[in-house]
């Protein structure tokens, strides 16, 4: 089992579920209707560290973090 | 160095242990960035959250290409609300002689809101609303939603 964590803005809940890589989490994430505005802008971390592939490859216990879209200062 | 602080920053107390910190290290140039709340379309204020863990890992990249450079980078930023005139974020650089430092703050401060992870929320009528329209998709984003 993976979690899947949404930042900031995003009102979710973590989900913790079975992936080998970000494809995996990716076609879970596209059938939930409220996440259809955040897929195109977010940013993914892998145990904190961005990614930019889906091809990322996951194991057990690993942390996957949406990063939408920044504003600081 | 990265402070993180609830609620809006003491500038005057921040800039000054900052200057006294390096004060015998012999920079010839300290350039503060002191960003402030501006009453704008009738907002409260603003409101942050911040992911510090990658935060960190942002900060220390920036901090290695900063000592490439001879030169030191301070931060920092609120969490929660900061009020209008009030003041949420302090970048700082350090250095020998004046042209890194005042490229390297842009450059710094640039990035800085390109690619922290800290999100911002408009205050008003006590809600908190997401700054959509004002904020920046991180480098590489959207691969979640990319056609297979």
């Amino acid at each position: 089992m993976v979690t899947v964590e949404f930042l900031g803005p995003i009102q979710k809940a973590t989900l913790s579920l079975d992936a080998a890589s970000l494809h995996d989490v990716a076609e879970a994430l596209k059938e939930d209707n409220e996440m259809a505005q955040w897929l195109d802008n977010c940013a993914v971390a892998v145990n904190d560290m961005l990614v930019s592939t889906l091809d990322t490859p996951l194991k057990d216990g690993d942390k996957v973090s949406l990063l939408p879209p920044v504003c600081g200062g | 160095m990265l402070e993180l602080y609830e609620g809006a920053l003491n500038v005057p107390e921040i800039i000054t242990r900052w200057y006294a910190e390096e004060a015998e290290y012999n920079y010839g140039a300290y350039i503060p960035f002191i960003g402030t709340v501006r009453e704008e379309d009738g907002i409260e204020g603003l409101s942050f959250d911040v992911y510090e863990p990658i935060l960190n890992g942002w900060f220390e990249t920036w901090q290695a290409k900063a000592e490439s450079l001879g030169a030191k980078l301070k931060m920092a930023h609120s969490r929660g609300d900061v009020l209008v005139h009030e003041s949420s974020y302090i970048a700082a650089v350090f250095s020998p002689k004046r042209r890194v430092a005042l490229e390297t703050i842009e450059k710094f401060v640039e990035d800085f809101k390109a690619s922290a992870p800290i999100w911002k929320y408009d205050l008003r009528h006590g809600e908190r609303l997401y700054a959509r329209d004002r904020s920046t998709a991180i480098s590489g984003a959207g691969i979640l939603g990319a056609k297979r």
